[in-house]
């Protein structure tokens, strides 16, 4: 199909006006036949609906790829009517993470920053087009503004120009405003998505009610991948308002009106399960020794400058240190659920889901049905943090729904959530620095021994043993070394892994920046200088690294007992600095405040950026501080908030956020505070005069 | 049985050891308590009884028989709308799940307590988790409602 035809206007649903994207043409495209779900939709009364395609889980994209295109069409942003759209990867495929409709990686604004304002520039020069012909006058003269497009004495909404702005040719490469000419990107507004969430009508999967649904609760083996041996449902159907019991691949469901009702029954099924050999997961000394091993093997080469095989040649002075991350749990407060109604045909699931590709093949392969048959709902999510990119949760669901011929919602209890989790990995890092004579550090080698997500979830994208997501924060290192390599061994634990905010960078940041520390140390240097010398080419890190020293009063008097500790990085292409101030009582830390600047390139919606550096800096902390799941005879050990902890408003630390904006386009925000608490509390400890804590969580 | 929710007199026919939050949730189609984690230790599912903060997945409906239930929804705009536009004011929702349960908790604080210093707030919020981490945001909204009742 040649550009033109795939972007001919036609005017569907009466007489509006409807622009999409073409990923693969990479331009706007309006109504068509290529074009059954758009992004925007102009009706002839004026209304706007726009239909955002990623997942809303806190980090607004609800809100900031609305004032994308509300900004380019200049239409009054507080009369849009806002949808989430249905599953199209055409359409709606996200280009950062190879065309699949997925929200994840920080890359929704990314990806939209110049499509979605495109978009709605689109829309605007159709409707400047098409006033220009009604009005017999030049498309210079007219002025699309607000919602109307004015031309001398001539006036008229968008939506009265809707139809024939349908009609109307045009490039698909609109021009862009200027900075300049923003009205919403940049801007404090507020979250269009507050009032419903503070009124208590927003939606999660756990609110989806249609009719005759019933509640579905799964018994699933306590080791994940288990199978039903066999089961004696006898006490189970005995319960009063059990409605059915249903075996499905992952386990047994059971039916009720309610909840409790299904759960209680549930508790009562008697079942063998076939859980295979779990000797590699028998207890946590077995998992690390498989690693331990593991990290002699040779792997992939991720990270390289200068002397890469021999990154210490002329070294004077060798430094090696060890550190090991546990595996740790998403534990989003909406536990995973999922609801799904079978009739006449069709398939429809609503859930808190952030890969609607996913879930609609995971639900296409448990219903029997086709693609077009099968129908993806997405609700606000209650926490995502990337526990809701898998989507088990919707094949269990449509297999229950199947099996049962019921509408069913089916819930986790906290205890099936925390259990049956895709954990983030366990890691080993190693690594080694080298100081010539003269003090200076000319050599950097890191091996990161762990288990890949990318190898189980898109093994496609595992090329020579290198997953992409595991070299974060090490590939993109930001020092200046003369020498360095970074070596990632993919290393299966038998444990299911699954990314987790920020992934990787977690590991490496932790590694890289306690290291960086205890050089420094080591050299006798400030850490500030001596990560200051070694970021000559990345002025921006430099920026927010000397900003967040400053602001935290790095070198000034502290209050007794207190002490700094500091740690930067890239990612996500952001800039961000931390630093710790701790105190020490019997050896165990006190995070009293966590001090940050950020360089987000652009900031879209800036109060949307401190929030996200806010949250997640606390759940670095607080992940940091308590948090591990370990592993006995293949089944988690912790099972709710008692012996999984989160933080609670009495443990939260003051947090002091500064926003540089050093860029022309925005850098992902949702997982960039997520990183660097743990290193910069490490490091504090040490300057407080603490042991070097080289595993985590600190607590333990 | 009978019970009292947000002032109308219900009638549940289910079992009386059902947890208040599943007879609100699944029975009466009453959705702001959310279920987060089914043992009172993360506040999502507070409603009131009787004025005062409770979990609702830990109390079973033959607890509150004779008492007053009250959500979100059914509580009183006096209180509810100082609340609900600090809330707004201050930006506090992220994901947003756990708000409903936090907004309770200082409903109930805020009834019995006009000028609640920062340790009375942190006192009567440190039931509630918030994973998002808006506890700061929580904090001032508090403070603002405060202002706002007064």
């Amino acid at each position: 199909m040649d550009r033109r035809s795939f972007i001919k206007s036609t005017s569907i649903l009466g007489s509006g006006l409807l622009v999409g994207f073409s990923f693969k043409d990479n331009i706007a495209v309006a109504a068509g036949e290529g074009l059954s779900n758009p992004w925007l939709q102009l009706n002839s009364d004026n209304s706007l609906r726009i239909f955002v395609a990623r997942s809303e889980m806190g980090q607004d994209v609800y809100t900031s790829m609305t004032m994308l295109i509300a900004d380019e069409l200049d239409y009054p942003i507080e009369k849009i009517k806002i949808e989430m759209a249905p599953a199209n990867a055409k359409l709606y495929g996200n280009d950062a993470l190879g065309g699949a409709q997925i929200t994840g990686g920080s890359t929704s604004m990314r990806d939209a920053w110049i499509k979605l304002r495109t978009v709605g520039a689109t829309a605007r020069e159709m409707l400047i087009a098409a006033a220009a012909q009604k009005w017999n006058v030049a498309a210079s003269s007219c002025v699309a503004s607000g919602g109307v497009v004015t031309s001398g004495f001539s006036k008229a909404t968008y939506g009265e120009l809707a139809a024939d702005a349908a009609k109307q040719k045009h490039s698909g490469k609109p021009t862009l405003k200027t900075k300049d000419q923003f009205k919403y990107i940049g801007k404090n507004i507020g979250r269009l998505d507050t009032p419903a969430k503070v009124l208590g009508t927003a939606q999660y999967g756990v609110d989806v009610r249609e009719p005759k649904m019933l509640a579905a609760s799964l018994a699933m083996s306590p080791v994940i991948g288990g199978k039903v041996r066999s089961f004696d449902s006898t006490a189970a159907k005995a319960v009063k308002g059990v409605e059915a019991i249903v075996e499905v691949p992952d386990g047994v469901a059971v039916l009720a009106r309610d909840y409790f009702t299904a759960k209680k029954a549930r508790d009562l099924l008697n079942i063998l399960w076939d859980n295979g050999n779990t000797a590699a997961t028998a207890d946590m000394a077995a998992i690390e020794k498989g690693l331990r091993e593991a990290s002699k093997k040779k792997g992939a080469i991720i990270g390289k400058a200068g002397n890469v095989e021999a990154p210490m040649t002329g070294a004077t002075k060798k430094v090696t240190a060890e550190y090991h991350m546990p595996f740790v749990a998403h534990a989003t407060l909406e536990p995973v659920n999922c609801s799904v109604s079978i009739q006449n045909g069709e398939c429809h699931v609503w859930g808190p889901i952030q890969f609607q590709q996913g879930a609609q093949g995971a639900a296409m392969a448990a219903s029997g049905l086709p693609e077009e048959k099968v129908f993806i709902h997405t609700t606000f999510i209650g926490g995502g943090y990337g526990r809701k990119l898998e989507n088990d949760y919707v094949a269990q669901a449509t297999s229950i729904a199947k099996a049962s011929g019921k509408a069913v919602r089916m819930i986790w209890s906290r205890e099936d959530d925390m259990t049956h989790d895709y954990y983030r990995p366990i890691s080993l890092s190693q690594l080694t620095g080298g100081f010539d004579a003269a003090g200076k550090l000319i050599g950097l080698s890191s091996k990161l021994t762990s288990p890949s997500i990318t190898a189980r979830a898109f093994p496609g994208f595992v090329v020579d043993g290198s997953d992409p997501f595991m070299n974060e924060g090490s590939a993109n290192l930001t020092y200046n070394i003369a020498n360095y390599r970074a070596e990632n061994v993919i290393h299966d634990t038998g444990i299911r892994v699954g990314y987790w905010r920020a992934v990787s960078n977690n590991l490496n940041a932790f590694a890289v920046e306690s290291f960086m520390d205890e050089l420094a140390r080591s050299a006798g240097k400030d850490p500030v200088a001596f990560r200051m010398s070694l970021l000559d080419k990345h002025p921006r890190a430099q920026k927010v690294l000397s900003t967040a020293a400053e602001k935290a009063g790095w070198g000034q008097k502290l209050p007794a007992g207190r002490a700094l500790g500091v740690a930067q990085m890239e990612c996500y292409d952001a800039y961000i600095a931390v630093v710790a101030e701790v105190s020490l009582k019997n050896g165990k830390p006190t995070v009293h405040k966590l001090t940050c600047a950020v360089d987000p390139g652009v900031a879209v919606r800036p109060d949307q950026v401190r929030a996200q550096i806010e949250s997640g800096l606390l759940l670095g902390f607080s992940t940091a501080m308590k948090n591990k799941i370990t592993f006995k005879d293949g089944a988690a050990q912790q099972t709710n908030f008692d012996t999984y902890p989160l933080l609670r408003m009495s443990e939260s630390p003051v947090v002091d956020i500064t926003v540089i904006e050093g860029g022309e386009k925005p850098s992902g925000m949702g997982e960039v505070g997520t990183p660097l608490a743990a290193p910069a509390i490490a490091n504090a400890i040490v300057a407080a005069g603490g042991k070097r804590i080289r595993s985590l969580p600190f607590l333990s | 049985m009978k019970l009292d929710v947000n002032g109308q007199s219900v009638d549940f026919e289910g079992d009386d050891s059902t947890p208040l939050l599943w007879v609100l949730r699944d029975y009466l189609n009453i959705t702001t308590p959310k279920f987060g984690c089914g043992a009172g230790l993360c506040g999502a599912c507070t409603v009131h009884i009787d004025g005062q903060a409770i979990r609702s997945c830990v109390t079973p409906a033959s607890a509150v028989t004779g008492k007053k239930v009250t959500t979100l929804e059914g509580l009183p705009a006096a209180i509810a709308k100082p609340i609900q536009d600090a809330w707004i004011a201050e930006s506090v929702p992220q994901c947003g799940y756990c708000q409903c349960g936090q907004m309770m908790s200082a409903a109930a604080l805020l009834s019995n307590n006009k000028n609640p210093t920062d340790e009375q707030i942190t006192q009567a919020m440190d039931g509630n988790i918030c994973r998002c981490g808006t506890y700061s945001r929580i904090r001032r909204a508090i403070v603002q409602a405060a202002k706002n009742i007064a």
